[in-house]
């Protein structure tokens, strides 16, 4: 849907529909996200943003009665394919959640180490190069490289979140999915994260959820908009928020409803 | 009318008047009561570990430990087989109940909501309240009959049922309090599902559970009813699976209910050290379940 | 310090490539493993009660089932088995432990849940679990040698002098019997009581509570019309849970009941109980008959402990269905 030819689509959704039990929570939705880009989804409550996007690594299906039909092709492979094992999906496409949530019985460095520790990667050196590495690309390292043996939860909510960051990094993804990932966040961290999310897209291409239009416009360069399940529009950002093509961008983006 | 509020007003405030003292009274009757009612229970307490103190404390000495039981008439000997027994018989309960429950918890906690879970649940919790004799009477018939002779396996058999309804249930509600976002947090970073389970979510439960799990062990350490005739007795030290083995609890027993002075003695001491190392199991409970963090993955 | 991410080699050109999966899931197999340890514990429960029942069919055979629990005699020697004095003696000994153990438990619970200081009730709260903890056998040798001569000596002359009248009093004061045995089972059950009821009546709402001080209410009148009605069911539940523990319980009640099979009115004559038996004459049943009456008495002690556990659970279930 983009008309911007220089970017090829790192995800792409063919008349994906998803559903909790008997309650359809996405209409079709056919969106073609652009790679080493960031792109934003925003819209009301309830639009199912936030169902779209954890249906991009699989993590949708982990709810209770949750399915969904219809395709989706990260580099031009149906992640939902029979053949697909969903654990290699999320190794690929790692997630921010809206609370930071380390893991609240390990210290920094195992929270950072823990994905390839869990895969079975112990080499003591390339831990500790992974650590510091993606430590210094969420800009936490000079707050923690003296306390890495403290616990995670120790940290502030913003550090926990740069934390979490880190840790998604580690595991080498090529997706990075953000689940309003500064909602719970005062405003200085907003912005650290902000600013980290504006560096990484070089590397990553990121999806970012949020409620914060003014968020939004400052770290995407693509929009998507959805209401009641369905995706009403899809654009660069900077003419979503200064032409939006449909009434009901509009009336959203200019505080009409929602 | 408004003469008679004030004349009731009056009266509330001056706290006189019959019904003034009488509610006065019964509150200060009930107080004494419910607080005298925890001393009574206290007090059987008081008596109980005093009585240890007084009548066992002079036997627990290193003969205690190390030596077995004279024979009749012979002044002297201990429970030192009987303290092996109990920890071997122990031992083989643990090796028994704890993966069971364990492993049974982690299925009632991670689909707490199956049938097979909801069943289960019911059916540990009627095993909790089955009684320790009738477990006893379950592992004689199965286990003793078959070998055709009384065994430390089949204590082992006989406590490790006992320990597994605890263990299993604490367990499934450790689990289930651990926050979903912690498991999404895991399963995100594209660890396997079974992975996430047993290093990330069985870690973040991990104080809860092994305090389920020494509870469990510390509650069949003072068994005495399930171990008469399954481990039954031994005067000897004994090491082997198929034999009949001595056990602490059993010992205080015999020798509670024996004619003899002397043994009267050693059943105080060996109920003193029983006692003790109750205590001291649930004590570590204590302190295990305050420490809340560890670093080492 | 800044880190040109650019420059770190092992983030260049990720390569997206899904593995194919293997053919047995391991999160499959993982699932199908801890299902099948929490199979084992139905497998557990019902092998235990087949065979209780299986082994006992030889007993139930010579008399029926109703015959057996009937029978008043029980004699090894001549082989005639009948388990009614057992059912009397337990039955006798756990409804007069739970007349002396609710007042003092509940009576305790109220005490801690409301009107005890924070501080003493966490240091008091530890030591009636201790009293949960204090093995059985410890009781018994503690019944025997302390509670049974202080009942011979001071508490059954007593009540002979001030009750003897009654049927519930006649006989000798041995200091062995159910009385003593009753008095053991109370104080072994009693903590369990206490630990259910103040977990209960601490859940009660404080603005409940405090309506109640606000009409310029006692404390006891606030107990008495607010949170024992509230924590009604609940505590009813404990009760009843407790009575289930001390019908299965044995050593304590083995060591100081006497351990004669007849049935008497009066609480000061020796009785026994159907734990009790099994866990004397086990060891001696020689016969195939004596030993399936003992497996018989069991299986009944199961079936009763099963009911009332069952009976618990419902009044529990019942008070978390009403909030």
């Amino acid at each position: 849907m983009t008309d911007n030819p220089n970017h090829f689509a790192g995800i792409l959704t063919e008349d994906l529909k998803a559903y909790f039990g008997s309650v359809q929570v996405l209409k079709g939705i056919d969106i073609s996200i652009p790679k080493n880009e960031v792109t934003a989804f925003i819209g009301p409550s309830g639009c199912g943003k936030t169902t779209f996007l954890r249906t991009l690594n699989r993590m949708h299906e982990l709810a209770k009665n949750a399915r969904i039909t219809g395709r989706v092709l990260v580099d031009g492979q149906d992640i939902y394919a029979s053949n697909i094992d969903p654990v290699l999906v999320r190794r690929k496409i790692g997630m921010v959640f809206q609370k930071p949530n380390p893991f609240p019985t390990m210290s920094i460095y195992d929270n950072v180490a823990a994905g390839l520790k869990l895969m079975g990667r112990h080499s003591r050196k390339e831990l500790n190069d992974v650590v510091e590495r993606t430590l210094l690309q969420a800009a936490l390292w000079d707050e923690v490289k003296d306390s890495l043996k403290k616990s995670g939860a120790s940290l502030s909510g913003g550090q926990q979140q740069r934390l979490c960051i880190a840790r998604t990094l580690a595991v080498n993804p090529e997706v990075i999915l953000m689940d309003e990932p500064a909602s719970a966040l005062d405003p200085i961290s907003t912005a650290k994260i902000e600013e980290l999310i504006f560096q990484l897209k070089e590397l990553y291409t990121i999806v970012i959820v949020t409620h914060n239009m003014q968020q939004a416009a400052r770290v995407s360069s693509f929009t998507a908009f959805f209401y009641l399940g369905e995706l009403v529009e899809f654009s660069d950002t900077r003419d979503m928020f200064t032409r939006p093509k449909k009434k009901q961008t509009e009336d959203y983006i200019t505080g009409r409803f929602g | 009318m408004a003469n008679h509020t004030e004349q009731v007003r009056r009266t509330v405030l001056s706290g006189s008047g019959f019904v003034y003292w009488r509610r006065k009274i019964s509150n200060t009757l009930f107080t004494v009561l419910f607080s005298s009612s925890i001393l009574i229970v206290l007090l059987p307490l008081l008596l109980i570990v005093g009585y240890l103190f007084y009548k066992g404390a002079s036997s627990v000495n290193l003969n205690f430990f190390i030596h077995r039981p004279a024979p009749v008439g012979e002044i002297g000997g201990g429970m030192g087989n009987a303290i092996i027994g109990s920890l071997y018989v122990v031992g083989l309960a643990s090796a028994m109940g704890i993966p069971i429950g364990l492993l049974g918890g982690i299925y009632l906690g991670e689909f707490p909501h199956s049938k097979l879970s909801t069943v289960t649940r019911f059916v540990a919790d009627v095993l909790n309240g089955t009684p320790s004799i009738v477990t006893g009477v379950f592992a004689y018939t199965v286990v003793v009959l078959p070998m055709k002779s009384f065994s430390a396996i089949a204590g082992g058999f006989a406590l490790g049922v006992m320990m597994i309804p605890t263990i299993i249930r604490t367990t499934d509600e450790m689990l289930q309090t651990v926050p979903t976002s912690i498991r999404e947090a895991s399963l995100a970073l594209g660890v396997p599902y079974w992975r996430t389970v047993l290093s990330v979510v069985l870690r973040s439960a991990k104080s809860g559970i092994v305090t389920g799990i020494l509870l469990a062990v510390a509650r069949v350490l003072g068994e005495t009813a399930p171990l008469l005739f399954t481990s039954f007795n031994n005067a000897f030290y004994s090491y082997s699976l198929s034999e009949p083995i001595s056990t602490l609890p059993v010992q205080i027993f015999n020798y509670a209910i024996s004619p003899y002075r002397d043994w009267h003695r050693q059943a105080w001491a060996g109920a003193l050290v029983l006692v003790m190392a109750i205590l001291i199991v649930n004590m570590g409970v204590r302190a295990f379940s305050k420490q809340k963090y560890e670093h080492t993955l | 310090m800044a880190l040109e991410i650019q420059d770190v080699p092992a983030l260049q050109s990720p390569e997206l490539k899904f593995e194919k999966r293997t053919f047995v899931r391991p999160d499959n197999v993982f699932k199908l493993v801890v299902g099948m340890f929490a199979f084992v514990v139905i497998v557990l429960l019902v092998w235990l009660g087949l065979q209780l029942y299986l082994s006992s069919q030889l007993a139930f055979h010579n008399l029926g089932f109703w015959g057996f629990i009937k029978g008043t005699t029980w004699d090894p020697v001549t082989g005639v088995f009948g388990a009614l004095p057992f059912i009397y003696g337990t039955l006798v000994t756990s409804f007069v432990s739970l007349l002396i153990a609710t007042p003092l438990g509940v009576g305790t619970a109220i005490f801690l849940a409301e009107l005890s200081p924070k501080w003493l009730r966490r240091l008091l709260q530890p030591l009636v679990e201790l009293l949960a903890g204090i093995p059985s056998v410890v009781y018994g040798l503690w019944g025997i040698f302390v509670l049974s001569p202080l009942m011979a000596m001071t508490v059954e002359p007593f009540l002979q002098d001030a009750f003897g009248y009654l049927p519930f009093f006649k006989g000798y004061p041995l200091g062995i019997g159910m009385l003593t045995a009753s008095l053991i089972l109370a104080i072994m059950i009693v903590p369990f009581i206490i630990s259910v009821s103040t977990e209960v009546l601490s859940t009660v709402p404080v603005p409940l509570k405090e309506g109640m001080y606000a009409l310029g209410a006692t404390r006891w009148e606030t107990v008495k019309r607010v949170s024992l009605p509230f924590a009604k069911s609940g505590i009813s539940g404990s009760i009843v849970l407790a009575l289930a523990r001390a019908l299965g319980e044995t050593m304590a009640v083995t060591m100081v009941i006497g351990n004669t099979p007849k049935m008497s009115l009066s609480l000061l004559d020796p009785g026994y109980s159907m734990a009790a038996v099994i866990a004397n004459e086990f060891t001696e049943a020689t016969t195939s008959s004596y030993l399936s009456a003992l497996v018989a008495v069991a299986f009944i002690l199961l079936l009763i402990t099963l009911i009332v556990n069952g009976a618990a659970r419902w009044l529990i279930w019942r008070t978390t269905q009403s909030r």
